[in-house]
């Protein structure tokens, strides 16, 4: 008979006869602890003495717990895979059971979840993009049924979270719309004044800084701005709601959950995002104006006077009327997200992402089809 | 043979802030022992049962979780407390985006030094140990309430805490599944030697499997009672428990 191997509160040890029969008399606590180390131990020595049978005897073992039987397990599949006889001496009851189980050898192997191949992957997001079709045309009739439905009756809108959300999409951006807008602004004329320079032409800095950011700039940004802060967070909280049971709790109660949750998100972002826009506009004036005023010798009158005489009435409100547009797409591809939500937090997020994404995506999208048709209006 | 005291509650005043939720709650709970917190709703059992695993710090007070106070120790102590318990919460907090496997394999793979199919192995024994084999591969949006209670106590049970909490593991279950999570209780106490702390007031399962019970009061803000519930049920010199045991209103 071999020395002892100890291990933290276990120990073993081997006896082998000549016609190639070894045997493991174990001892003391098998558990989580000595586990692993006692599965590499009796890897190696199987592989390095290649028994031709194996009998193990638990008479000594005080505690032996799933850790323990696993042990075992991993004994008997390798005597199993070397082809070799395995046999348990002074097992109790309930170790037994564990190891003969046969629900082990029968269950499924373990899949890791991975993303499955592209075809299926392809098949997948055809049928979810099908889906998709039809929820949103769904969703549409929907916005546009409690919309009528609030309209007929003001009283049914729900005036404090109207309120709420104006405060949250609009005066809490309003910082950091100032705060970019008057970047933007600074950048543009920074970067324009060192071609106009060139002709003497710094004065049109003014003219080029106004008509960028009311026609295209101010809108775009401040409607990418609240797609980031608001969109995806009216998309968080339909999803969350939606799958904490609250959306639920909503229609059973009898409310309309597209009435009670989306159309104050919609008001307010139409009201307040074109304000947003007209607040852009002005501060990304002013940044041409720093510019203008500190680097290109320019008079701030002088600067004020051309943005104005640049400026027509028209290209205010069509900025504002695109803005108007943006807070629509924003508002709803947000609540729409949010309705579609499944599952558990994964899916929160993910539909956090695909707000932000398809708003961003359809407000460039708008931006050019009105490009494109004011081309062949004019 | 005498018990140790695997968790050792001193003094133990508990709240929000100014708001005072329990105090001077003293007890212990003896190693290898069902013990069962139970009182009203709103008498601070969970608040309790957060306090014992370590997720709020108490306002005064000591808890010792095998002779180390949770209460106030280190980063390193903490973290060997922590090995020594699991937790079963109410929703069972599986994690949504994983497989039930891959749930209870990530405590194994994290502190273990097991062979990839060696965690494999053990994962389809403990799914094996709460009748969940079968349902590896499943994800926790697709199996039942009670099912997933069951793949919350396998993970809860993955490296084999010496005390395991169960923050109302009934609640939500019918009766049959409510029964069968008590029977693998008391199996895997029996067992495994595993110290269960459960927060409930489920009548049923607390004559199933408690040894000892404490009683909480939401009035004086303490400990109303002490003891087993089959007695107490009888003889406790308070009304409002034995009216409690004995589902009655008046107090």
């Amino acid at each position: 008979m071999e020395g002892f191997k100890d291990f933290s509160s276990c120990r073993y040890e081997i006896s082998e006869s000549n016609d190639g029969e070894m045997t493991i008399y174990l001892e003391g606590r098998v558990d989580a602890n000595n586990a692993s180390s006692l599965i590499e131990s009796f890897g190696s020595l199987i592989r390095d003495r290649s028994p031709v049978s194996l009998v193990v005897d638990l008479k000594k073992v005080t505690y032996l717990d799933d850790f323990g039987a696993l042990v075992i397990v991993e004994l008997r599949d390798m005597m199993a895979a070397a082809k070799g006889e395995f046999n348990l001496k002074n097992a109790r009851e309930e170790v037994l059971f564990v190891i003969n189980s046969e629900a082990i050898a029968e269950s499924p192997k373990l899949i890791k979840m991975r993303p499955p191949s592209l075809f299926v992957r392809f098949g997948d997001a055809i049928l979810k993009y099908a889906s998709d079709v039809k929820y949103l045309i769904s969703f549409v009739g929907s916005v546009c049924l409690a919309f009528t439905y609030s309209f007929l009756h003001p009283k049914s809108l729900r005036m404090d979270d109207t309120f709420l959300y104006m405060q949250k999409t609009g005066v809490d951006a309003l910082p950091i719309v100032g705060m970019i807008s008057f970047l933007m602004g600074l950048i543009m004329a920074f970067m324009s004044s060192i071609q106009l320079q060139m002709f003497g032409a710094n004065i049109y800095v003014a003219s080029l800084v106004s008509l960028a950011m009311t026609r295209e700039f101010g809108p775009i940004m401040t409607a990418i701005i609240v797609a980031g802060r608001s969109g995806s967070s009216f998309a968080s909280e339909i999803g969350t709601m939606k799958i904490s049971e609250e959306v639920d709790a909503l229609f059973t109660m009898g409310f309309d959950p597209t009435r009670y949750l989306v159309v104050p998100k919609i008001m307010a972002s139409v009201f307040v995002v074109p304000i947003l826009t007209l607040f852009s506009d002005v501060f990304a004036i002013l940044g041409g104006l720093t510019v203008g005023v500190c680097m290109l010798d320019l008079t701030a009158n002088a600067y004020i006077l051309q943005t104005l005489k640049t400026l027509s009435l028209f290209d205010i409100f069509l900025g504002i009327f695109k803005s108007g547009v943006f807070a629509i797409i924003i508002s709803w591809v947000g609540c729409l997200r949010g309705f579609r939500v499944k599952g558990g937090a994964a899916s929160v997020g993910q539909a956090t992402t695909s707000a932000v994404v398809s708003s961003i995506f359809l407000i460039i999208f708008f931006d050019s089809l009105f490009a494109v048709t004011l081309r062949f209006l004019k | 043979m005498e018990k140790n005291n695997i968790i050792e509650v001193r003094d133990l005043v508990v709240g929000y802030g100014s708001d005072i939720v329990l105090e001077n709650i003293s007890f212990d709970v003896e190693e290898g022992e069902i013990f069962i917190v139970l009182g009203g709703s709103g008498c601070g059992k969970s608040t309790l049962l957060k306090h014992l695993i370590g997720l709020i710090k108490p306002i005064s007070g000591r808890i010792r979780i095998d002779g180390d106070d949770i209460s106030d120790c280190d980063e390193a102590t903490f973290k060997k407390i922590l090995r020594k318990i699991g937790v079963l919460y109410q929703s069972s907090a599986l994690f949504g985006s994983m497989t039930i496997a891959e749930n209870v394999s990530l405590p194994i793979k994290e502190y273990t030094d097991l062979p990839q199919k060696s965690v494999e192995t053990l994962v389809k024994m403990k799914l094996k140990m709460v009748n969940l084999n079968g349902y590896e591969n499943h994800l926790p949006s697709e199996i039942s309430g009670g099912m997933r209670k069951r793949a919350g106590l396998a993970r809860a049970m993955a490296l084999n805490p010496r005390i395991l909490f169960f923050d109302e593991p009934s609640a939500g279950l019918d009766p049959v599944t409510s029964v069968e999570l008590d029977n693998l209780i008391i199996h895997l106490n029996k067992s495994l030697g595993t110290t269960m702390v459960i927060v409930t007031h489920e009548l049923q399962s607390i004559f199933n499997v408690a040894h000892r019970i404490i009683m909480l009061d939401k009035q004086t803000k303490g400990i109303i009672a002490e003891g087993n519930p089959k007695y107490l049920k009888n003889h406790s010199d308070d009304p409002f428990v034995r009216n409690f045991f004995n589902r009655k209103s008046e107090r």
